[in-house]
């Protein structure tokens, strides 16, 4: 499943001792670990073995984004937030992709990136003063490895790309504790030119990062056919690294391959391109109406592949949990729900004046001026109850 | 006169249906303006009835859209591009600005350009970034490029199938906040009997002031004269309709006549279209003005979140206030 220049070193391949005695086999089109019916398989060339509590932590996390990005569509339908974009049915895909990053690596992420963000051990609520309308998202990238949401679509792969050349120069790479970058977009961003601007460049230089694409089927109403007809994986091969497909509703599968391209990139291997194939099971944005171009039955064959559900069939089936383990998560989860809700309705609104604020680094004769401007008439209202 | 009461969205859409039952040269371009019928609805329908090839989802992409509409157009086609929200245009700015509108200049006239891009323009809805912005001046300051916008619903329709029929490339900017207003459309008339799309027009006579506004704002401009009215001032409200070329004529003469002048738009007023008009009806009008043509427009900040948008956009009392200080002089 690997395709690109095969001479590179791409992912190390595992011994092959557990797939002798697996006996079921995952879906051969990309790479599976647990097939849709929650059974565990193996797969030559990526692999990982967990520990009982690591499976238990994968599926928490999953429970805990759902559940957070159901409160962050229901904030809106109830007047907190302007928009909202929901990640349900790509917990496993940004789960997986997130729980293989090292604490040194840097994530460049679009606006749909919750679950990553939560396994950065981040405060949920950042982002929700961007989709509240109360500030633009900022918040210290720099500080917690993640950068702000992205909303032009494919600009940050260039980003991650030149952060990642910045890596290689400043020395880290070339071992374990070497720096990774993964740069998340989706299928329709696969189209633009700045993310195909950024596989040259990544390949040129020999950047450390890792393209992670998040193939839901859809750019709002556009199935992906409007986008490539060839396997978006495939397209790597062309730029000249190893691009992979991984079933983005297994989380075991996403785990493994990021890791494995992240520990590539960091040894100082190079870019790769995982297409995670999966499905945005809600709309787009809470402003898209899904019904006027996609059938329920599409819908409902992908509900059949859910990401929780399978992993939780796993944990029964092996058991790793039974019956009160998950309802401890599910009420841990809902108590992160309740605690979000209630911090995002009070997120206080700006102040007035704060539109001049940090426009520039250093002051702007221009900008002061306006501000002037904007008290003397904003003080004009006081006690008029404007 | 037959009429048809549409929304302001709604009459760009029926404008395009109508472009494009008259040529079957004219394409649609764009993302999601297909099944989806546009984000904004506007191209709902068309798709199906006129076919995936005469409206086209294309990939997300806005360089691609341009750059091949560009081709189409070499090739005897008539593209309507439609980006999907302000913002989104910039990927697509080199192609405009430098493939777009020079070619027929570099071409010393033999490749015509005949393109329209729709661009859903300015702020008001309480969206995320890069959802509200007003980036016309970067169009208009490039030559080779007509800059239009429209700002009522028979203004949609008729200046859209214009735009469509002329020979150049049209940057076509729609009031976004505005697109579920409704408005009386006159159908009956022809693409010459109607307000030509190179003219400004003055939408309300007045005597005391002038006030210039276009797109969102001209509303604004409105409720401006008619709250001014009630306090005894007269004030003539202009829709700049085209904003490059601009249209000075009717400006001047209002002018001459008000002796003041406010210009009111969205966008930030360094380096703005407020400047330039403001300049011309100085070296102009000169001997006319009793006061400085003054500017009330969105601040030279990037566009803020959300909720400090009222406090940058353009109101009321902003251009009442604005209309006071040129009888302060
Ligand atoms: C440059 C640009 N063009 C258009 C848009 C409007 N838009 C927002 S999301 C989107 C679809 C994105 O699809 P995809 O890249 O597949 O990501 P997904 O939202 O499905 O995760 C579009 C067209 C945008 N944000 N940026």
């Amino acid at each position: 499943m690997v395709n690109g220049d095969q001479n590179r070193a791409g992912p190390k391949k595992k011994a092959s001792t557990r797939r002798k005695k697996a006996a079921p086999t995952g879906d051969s089109e990309m790479v599976q670990l647990l097939t849709a019916d929650g059974e565990r398989v193996s797969h030559p060339e990526y692999d990982v073995s967990l520990t009982d509590q690591q499976y238990r932590d994968l599926y928490r996390d999953m429970v805990i984004v759902r559940r957070l990005d159901t409160e962050g569509t229901a904030l809106q339908r109830q007047g907190q937030l302007g928009i909202w974009a929901s990640l349900q049915g790509q917990e496993a895909a940004q789960i997986g992709s997130g729980r293989a990053l090292a604490k040194q690596d840097m994530v460049f992420p679009t606006y749909r990136e919750h679950g990553v963000l939560w396994t950065r051990d981040i405060d949920p609520i950042m982002p929700f003063g961007l989709f509240r309308g109360v500030d633009l998202g900022g918040w210290d990238s720099r500080k917690y490895k993640f950068q702000m949401y992205t909303i032009v679509i494919g600009a940050q792969a260039l980003h991650a790309t030149g952060y990642a050349m910045g890596v290689t120069k400043d020395g880290k790479v070339g071992g374990d504790d070497g720096e990774a970058v993964i740069a998340y977009f989706g299928d329709g961003a696969s189209s633009q030119g700045d993310v195909n601007e950024s596989f040259v460049w990544a390949n040129v230089y020999n950047a450390p990062v890792v393209f992670f694409c998040q193939n839901n089927q859809y750019a709002i109403s556009e199935p992906v056919i409007r986008q490539s007809r060839t396997p978006l994986y495939k397209r790597a091969s062309g730029f000249g690294f190893p691009g992979v497909r991984v079933d983005g509703n297994d989380v075991l599968a996403s785990y493994a391959v990021t890791k494995h391209a992240l520990d590539n990139a960091r040894h100082g291997n190079g870019p790769m391109f995982i297409e995670a194939y999966t499905y945005r099971m809600g709309a787009h944005t809470t402003t898209d109406d899904p019904t006027r171009y996609r059938e329920s039955g599409e819908v409902e064959a992908w509900r059949s592949k859910d990401p929780i559900a399978r992993m939780r069939t796993f944990l029964e089936r092996s058991t790793i949990g039974d019956a009160d383990y998950f309802q401890s998560i599910d009420d841990e989860a809902d108590q992160h729900a309740l605690d979000l809700r209630e911090r995002v309705i009070a997120l206080p609104d700006p102040v007035p004046g704060a539109i001049f604020e940090n426009v520039f680094s250093e002051a702007s004769p221009l900008v002061e001026a306006e501000r002037a401007e904007f008290t003397e008439y904003h003080a004009s209202f006081e006690g008029s109850g404007h | 006169m037959m009429t048809d009461t549409l929304r302001i969205g709604q009459a760009v859409g029926a404008g395009l249906r109508r472009a494009m039952e008259d040529d079957p040269k004219v394409l649609l371009m764009g993302e999601d303006v297909g099944k989806l019928g546009g984000v904004f609805r506007v191209t709902d329908g068309l798709q199906k009835d006129f076919g995936e090839d005469r409206v086209i989802d294309t990939p997300l992409a806005e360089s691609g859209i341009l750059g091949t509409a560009i081709g189409l157009a070499i090739r005897g086609w008539r593209p309507v591009c439609e980006i999907q929200f302000n913002g989104f245009v910039y990927p697509a700015f080199d192609q405009i600005v430098c493939q777009l509108a020079k070619m027929h200049y570099r071409s010393q006239g033999t490749v015509p350009l005949p393109i329209v891009v729709r661009i859903p323009c300015g702020g008001g809805i309480g969206a995320v970034e890069h959802h509200s912005e007003s980036p016309e001046a970067y169009f208009a300051h490039t030559a080779g490029l007509k800059v239009v916008s429209c700002s009522d619903s028979n203004d949609a329709y008729w200046m859209i199938q214009q735009a469509i029929a002329s020979q150049d490339p049209v940057i076509f900017f729609e009031p976004l906040r505005r697109y579920q207003e409704k408005g009386e459309v006159d159908t009956s008339g022809s693409l010459d009997t109607a307000h030509p799309l190179l003219a400004s027009k003055v939408e309300r006579e007045g005597t005391d002031a002038t006030v210039v506004a276009w797109g969102s704002m001209t509303k604004v401009a409105h409720d401006a004269a008619t709250a001014a009215a009630e306090d005894g001032r007269s004030l003539e409200v202009i829709n700049l309709r085209t904003l490059s070329p601009l249209d000075m004529g009717p400006v001047y003469e209002s002018v001459k006549k008000t002796g003041r002048m406010v210009v009111v738009h969205e966008a930030p007023s360094n380096v703005g279209i407020g400047a330039e008009i403001a300049a011309r009806v100085t070296q102009d009008c000169f001997y006319s003005l009793e006061s400085p043509v003054l500017r009330v427009t969105g601040y030279d900040t990037p566009y803020p979140a959300a909720r400090l948008e009222e406090d940058y956009l353009p109101d009321l009392d902003r251009v009442l206030d604005a209309v006071d200080r040129t009888f302060g002089y």
